[in-house]
């Protein structure tokens, strides 16, 4: 049952519009790809029914892009839609990732909240990648940081998503940051 | 049985961070952007994501996952495997379109969902059937038995950091 490939995932939200299908294309081999989650009463957590009107039936896109890194080893970016009401389906999402990237839209901060509250609470790794766009007023990282309260150890990067250097620099960020939050090698391990 | 590290641990070993003592930077740099919203450190925000790894969800312990107790995952791959197919799945075409879309190469459980339109619940169902059956394999790290049982389909301690230091690899290569 287990196989020669190994395949991982990261996860990109934000606010609508931010530009998470724009990060996605930025890298990924294959033109991004739609998927839909069909979300019913039935598949949402025990615990998670009071954040969701009861009875929902809610279809949720998600667009994902693939990077091959090495021949057995594939990379998965997935976008997914960063509305608070769709927490319960970040839970299901992120089983497994290596991380998150919160794209943040400076002329839109609150868009961002829901995301980086899910995301604090989680204990998912994640990165603040602000998108800057050619209209929005620049501001440095550590003013967005402020801004947004986000910890001294998160990272807090400027990044233009439509050039594919500035995402892989964000991906990389995340991937370093993973890194250093996850615990040294348990011994009974090895 | 080796690997008593469960996923759910590294959820809880991680949790600290948000609590971390970096509050009382708020305010001390350039404050607030320029008419825009504040963010506050509010200890009373509801946070979903806590106490996940306490959760039992009975979709997640049954859905998704094979017989053989692998997880489907959106990134999970598989491909075919040259079996045919019972009889009995005649009527359920959607199990040889995966086969087919899998076949010679491998593909996620969300680029089947994509491909051929089905919702990634039902991709992931009918994909354990099919893995059941012999038809498609799942590609991935082993499932070490019972190590699973409680929801920890993460990869634990040391092969976690292996992957995550071969994905860096990876993308500064890119
Ligand atoms: N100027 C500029 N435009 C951008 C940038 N990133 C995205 N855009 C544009 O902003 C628009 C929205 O980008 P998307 O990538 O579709 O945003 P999204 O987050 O996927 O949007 P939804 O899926 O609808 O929530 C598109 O027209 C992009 O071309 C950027 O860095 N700079
Ligand atoms: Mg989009």
């Amino acid at each position: 049952m287990s196989g020669g490939a190994t395949s991982t995932k990261i996860v990109v939200a934000g606010g609508f519009g931010v530009g998470k299908t724009t990060l996605v294309r930025s890298v990924s081999e294959i033109p991004p790809l739609t998927t839909e989650a069909v979300m019913t009463e039935a598949s949402l957590g025990v615990d998670d029914t009071s954040a969701v009107p009861a009875k929902t039936s809610t279809t949720v896109a998600m667009d994902f892009g693939r990077i091959s890194l090495a021949p057995d080893l594939v990379l998965y970016l997935f976008g997914t839609p960063g509305q608070g009401r769709f927490w319960f389906m970040w839970d299901d999402l992120v089983r497994g990732a290596v991380g998150a990237v919160v794209l943040v839209d400076t002329r839109r901060l609150a868009d961002s909240f829901p995301a980086l509250d899910y995301f604090e609470g989680s204990g998912l790794p994640f990165v603040v990648a602000v998108n800057q766009f050619d209209d929005a007023p620049v501001y440095s990282a550590e003013a967005v940081r402020d801004s947004l309260a986000v910890p001294d150890h998160i990272p807090v990067l400027l990044c233009d998503v439509r050039q594919r250097s500035s995402t892989v620099e964000v991906l990389t960020a995340l991937v370093v940051h993973a890194l250093a939050e996850e615990p040294a090698a348990a011994p009974e391990m090895v | 049985m080796p690997g008593t590290t469960s996923g759910s641990s590294s959820h809880s070993s991680n949790s600290s961070n948000s609590s971390g003592g970096s509050g009382s930077r708020t305010g001390a740099g350039a404050g607030p952007l320029q008419g825009g919203p504040v963010r506050g450190r509010r200890s009373d925000t509801v946070r979903p994501g806590q106490g996940r790894s306490s959760r039992v969800r009975p979709y997640a312990i049954t859905r998704g996952r094979t017989r053989f107790g692998r997880v489907l995952l959106v990134e999970t791959l598989v491909s075919a495997l040259n079996r045919p197919a019972d009889p009995a799945d005649r009527s359920l075409p959607e199990l040889t379109a995966i086969c087919d879309v899998c076949r010679g190469q491998m593909r996620s459980i969300a680029e089947i969902s994509a491909l051929l339109r089905i919702p990634l619940g039902v991709v992931k169902v009918l994909v354990s059937d099919l893995a059941d059956q012999g038809r498609i394999r799942v590609h991935g790290a082993d499932s070490v038995d019972g190590a699973e049982l409680d929801g920890g389909d993460e990869v634990p301690g040391a092969s976690k950091r292996d992957l995550l230091e071969r994905v860096l690899g990876g993308l500064r290569k890119l």
